[in-house]
């Protein structure tokens, strides 16, 4: 096509085309152009979406090492100074919901499958595509540049909450560095929302109740992305100026800290950050856990030889749960001076969203039964993800009550539920996305063996480390305390906290087989027989 | 849990187990169902769609939640409540990184001004009372929080720098002490004993460490501390502190 | 679907082609009408043109930026609804009438440009973006005299809350109108370097227009709405 200069122009053909992973040979230009235009500044989406998954595999690899340190710490203490354990968990959490949980499933899996599953030739903007992994890439380097800046910790020590005044007054340059690398994640997060959002809207050519519901999935939540990410920048905004400028968006007068009273801020408000950041950060536990749902129900349907039960209610689920969820964030706020009256409504609201969440449990449930079950390794990880999620999702019951919430917030029983449905159910759907899609993405297999094996290890695992943390909870263990030899009411928690550890050690460790199992299949997997699968 | 220490234990243990049959129940009945679900073999009859089954499981996990968040609601509404009599032990709580103040009225029962500019830690002067004034002048300051059994007790939150919690594990109930913000909570303590307080929002590397305790003492006991000036008092609540053990 | 035996172990996957739909998949069970990867290069979305591409992702881009401003006006708000010790109440800069004006002028000049592109008269069309680029450059100027007006008076970013919001969400406004003010200058560039159009193009271009069109008319509205909060909500 002629470009508007006139000239013949193959490079803004393949800029739009979504096919040249597959080997459009351009006679006469040098190679090592070829594969940087494949490779790195590509606009298929399909080597994007792989992009972005090597991302999060490099991401979730660092933080299951902090992870490591945070129980070796725990479990016997003086490892390390406590900011610097508040600095590793503060990274350990960051990386995990957002360069992992809100990449991975969305803009790594979804830009592979998205596309193809609602019949569009690729994304709606692939140059946007390709911007958006950059930004998010440019996000994930600074970010880890606060590793190195200062010498007694590796970044921010406010928890990925960063609650002011604290992480005004009392934080290191780490959190300006977490600031700027998670405003430019914003940026292209919201960008990667725009990308789905829009060919959703004009490229679709499915109908609408025929779609799998992988797709509901991820245009449900890039719909939230778009909603709740605007307001986390705007909140970040106004943390950098509190810290930079001398604003008081947050800081309230008369503060005597560090031996003197507080000139520079006055009359702000710390709720007013929890309420930005928690519109954000309820729904984002969504958009974490709605693609994992929505593979779930992919796999339950593929290896048991029918439709998944009742199609159209998990799709009125699926949109019911995105809805409800903009409306929860209350519930982060409890104990938090938020007016009492506003907690019953967000109470009720949340036991609420239990609703769409058991219906979508039974719908795998009816779909299970009677079902001519395949046990491959992607359908033992998706029935994990089910066994998982409620076990976790049940304890959102208890938290869920305002009054019962009292006791348990900012302990470890609430430490017990996010990590069971995002560290263990969300991560399972990826697992299961992983292999369940992996011929389709390399042509080849992943061997079934090694991830039977891994599947066993991690749901054991999984299980030992976190179903302990209910107990430590409930009897008063608090969260993010660096050590517990304080308290004498704890001390007898710490062989449970040692058992903790150990299986933290040996799951984290059994994640090699995945790797392994992951990067040998590329190179060396058996080739697939041709059952590709959408 | 630990042994519940007040009125309010006693609503939240009821919910709470309530809660704890339905969750698990259902945490017993989908694993159980689903381990047989998985191993079952297939038929030829298998489940087709039908809106009957969804509307009917749809309405019972609705009625049981739903039953279950107006229930809870009883809890939330006692936890919220003012005390309704006027027979209360106050105490003025002000946290900051790393410990506990608790300010007592003293004799007259007149609490004492504070200011930020007065405050002065190397005299120990921790939440800026004026000395000076008269209503102050019995007033006890101390880390250790000192109340009446089956009284009920008004604490009066603020911080100083950033945001804490005040959190005693068989009470029950915690509440984030917010700079900025005067928030006011009370219970009723039921049984005497030494319990450790701890800070249950992060607020700084000490945050582990910002421990103190509540000490449950007898009326009359009470009665006599708050006779007592501000050394006194430290040194009956030393040896009191030392005399009981930690439940 | 033949299924041979119930043993988990000898179950097969009912194969899929494809191209066809089996009966199992066909509600949700991820069996769609895949085109097959090697569909050829140079193959374009050719079905939809890019100017329905622009237009949509310029409606949902618009949409993320509403609730960034939309997050900030909240906080604004409760802000000032909030026991106001220290809420001091700037003098607005009266020049701020001059560059709300010119915002709105640049709007109309926008949409003469349109009107000229649509009846292909080519050099008016030009002319009257970059008149509209340059009044959005001339608004920004005067939103910077405001600020060295306030900075005159004393009034800086951490002086009260709704001078802190002022130069706040004037910057941020100002910086998306700049990324607007570059998007028409490749406009303007593209207008001045073409001198054969065809219709594909022209189809293209109007779609670019558009989509600009829309950014700039929020931006002009969003102003309105700022400038009303920050003058009146006080």
């Amino acid at each position: 096509m002629l470009s508007p200069d006139g000239n013949e122009n193959q490079t803004m053909i393949s800029e739009n085309s979504n096919d040249d992973i597959d080997g459009i040979e351009r006679a006469g230009r040098p190679r090592s152009s070829q594969f940087v235009r494949r490779y790195i500044f590509t606009t298929n989406h399909k080597v994007i979406a792989i992009q972005y998954l090597c991302l999060s595999l490099f991401a979730v690899v660092i933080a299951i090492v902090l992870s490591v340190l945070m129980r070796l710490q725990l479990a016997w203490s003086s490892v390390m100074q406590p900011d610097f354990y508040l600095s590793v968990m503060t990274m350990h959490g960051t990386l995990m919901i957002f360069y992992v949980l809100t990449i991975a499933p969305q803009s790594g899996f979804g830009n592979y499958f998205f596309p193809l599953q609602i019949g569009a030739e690729g994304m709606a903007h692939p140059r946007l595509n390709a911007l958006s992994f950059w930004i998010t890439f440019l996000s994930l380097m600074i970010f880890l540049s606060s590793f190195f800046i200062e010498s007694n910790v590796i970044g921010s020590i406010s928890g990925w909450t960063a609650y002011p005044p604290l992480s005004v007054l009392g934080e290191t340059k780490g959190l300006d560095i977490w600031l700027i690398s998670l405003s430019l994640f914003c940026v292209g997060a919201l960008l990667n929302a725009v990308n789905f959002i829009s060919t959703f809207l004009r490229f679709r050519k499915v109908e609408l109740m025929k779609l799998p519901l992988t797709s509901w999935s991820w245009f449900t939540a890039s719909v939230l992305s778009l909603v709740v990410f605007p307001v986390l920048l705007s909140a970040f905004l106004l943390l950098f100026l509190d810290r930079n400028a001398q604003t008081s968006f947050f800081i309230p007068s008369n503060i005597y800290i560090g031996g003197q009273i507080v000139e520079s801020h006055k009359g702000g408000s710390p709720l007013l950050w929890q309420h930005l950041f928690w519109f954000f950060g309820h729904p984002e536990v969504y958009i974490a856990i709605l693609p994992g749902m929505g593979i779930t129900s992919h796999v339950i349907a593929t290896f048991t030889g029918k439709a998944i039960f009742n199609y159209k209610s998990m799709v009125t689920a699926t949109v019911a749960i995105a809805f409800l969820g903009l409306v929860l964030w209350g519930h982060h706020m409890f104990t938090s001076g938020l007016n009492p009256n506003l907690s019953i409504a967000f109470s009720i609201l949340t036991l609420a969203i239990a609703v769409p969440s058991a219906v979508k449990t039974f719908n795998w449930l009816a779909t299970l039964w009677r079902g001519k079950i395949v046990l491959k390794t992607p359908m033992l990880y998706s029935i994990g993800f089910v066994s998982l999620f409620v076990t976790g999702g049940l304890t959102g019951l208890v938290l869920g009550q305002s009054g019962l919430d009292s006791a348990m917030h900012d302990t470890y029983f609430v430490v017990a539920h996010f990590h069971l449905v995002m560290g263990a159910s969300a991560v399972f759907a990826l697992f299961a996305a992983m292999s369940f899609w992996f011929p389709e993405m390399f042509g080849r297999e992943m061997n079934e063996t090694l991830g039977k094996v891994h599947f066993f290890i991690t749901f054991v695992g999984v299980y030992a480390m976190f179903v302990p943390m209910h107990a430590m909870g409930l009897v008063g263990m608090p969260r993010r305390y660096a050590s517990f030899e304080e308290y004498e009411y704890l001390k007898d928690l710490q062989t449970l906290v040692k058992f903790v550890t150990i299986a933290a050690i040996i799951t984290a460790t059994a994640q090699a087989l995945f790797f392994v199992n992951l990067v040998w299949s590329i190179l060396r997997g058996k080739n697939t027989s041709a059952e590709y699968r959408l | 849990m630990p042994k519940s220490i007040s009125d309010f234990g006693a609503t939240f243990d009821r919910q709470f187990y309530l809660t704890m049959i339905v969750v698990g129940s259902a945490f017993v009945a989908v694993q159980i169902l689903l381990s047989v679900l998985v191993w079952g073999s297939a038929k030829e009859k298998s489940l087709n769609d039908s809106l009957r089954v969804e509307i009917v499981w749809t309405l019972f996990s609705a009625i049981v939640f739903i039953a279950l968040a107006f229930l809870g609601q009883r809890v939330w509404a006692e936890l919220i409540s003012k005390p309704d009599t006027s027979e209360v032990f106050k105490v003025e709580v002000t946290a900051q990184q790393f410990q506990w103040n608790f300010h007592y009225a003293g004799k007259d029962n007149l609490f004492g001004a504070r200011k930020t500019e007065l405050i002065n830690d190397a005299e120990t002067n921790f939440i800026g009372l004026d000395r000076n004034e008269e209503k102050a002048k019995d007033d006890i300051v101390s880390s250790v929080l000192v109340v009446p059994a089956n009284r009920v007790v008004e604490l009066t939150l603020k911080s100083r720098d950033v945001t804490h919690n005040f959190w005693v594990a068989p009470l029950r109930f915690k509440q984030d002490v917010v700079p900025g913000l005067t928030v006011k909570i009370s219970f009723k303590p039921t049984r005497t004993g030494k319990y450790e307080i701890a800070c249950a929002e992060l607020c700084g590397a000490q945050h582990y460490k910002m421990k103190s305790y509540l000490l449950v003492v007898s009326e009359d006991e009470a009665k006599d501390l708050m006779l007592l000036s501000q050394d006194e008092f430290q040194t009956r609540v030393g040896k009191l502190l030392l005399g009981t053990p930690s439940s | 679907m033949a299924v041979t035996s119930t043993k988990p172990s000898e179950r097969k996957l009912p194969r899929r082609n494809m191209n066809q739909q089996t009966t199992s998949g066909g509600k949700g069970g991820g069996n769609n009408p895949h085109q097959p990867n090697n569909s050829g290069g140079g193959h374009q979305m050719t079905q939809v043109s890019s100017s329905e591409r622009y237009r949509i992702g310029m409606m949902v881009g618009i949409a993320a930026v509403l609730m960034m401003f939309v997050g900030l006006t909240s906080a604004y708000i409760v802000r000032a609804l909030s026991p106001r010790k220290d809420w001091v109440s700037i003098t607005m800069p009266s020049i701020l009438w001059a560059s709300t004006t010119l915002i709105f002028i640049s709007s109309v000049t926008f949409e003469a440009a349109r009107k000229y592109l649509l009846i292909k008269r080519f050099s008016d069309y030009s002319r009257w973006l970059f008149a509209t680029a340059g009044l959005g450059g001339a608004f920004i100027v005067l939103q910077l005299w405001a600020w060295r007006q306030l900075a005159a008076q004393g009034v800086y970013l951490s002086s009260n809350p709704h001078s802190a919001f002022f130069y706040l969400l004037t910057a941020l406004h100002a910086l998306h109108l700049l990324g607007g003010i570059i998007a028409l200058g490749y406009l303007v560039n593209r207008a001045l370097k073409e001198k054969v159009m065809d219709e594909e193009l022209y189809q293209r271009r109007i779609g670019g227009v558009g989509a600009a069109r829309m950014y700039w008319h929020f931006l002009t509205v969003l102003w309105a709405a700022l400038f009303g909060l920050l003058f009146f909500w006080k």
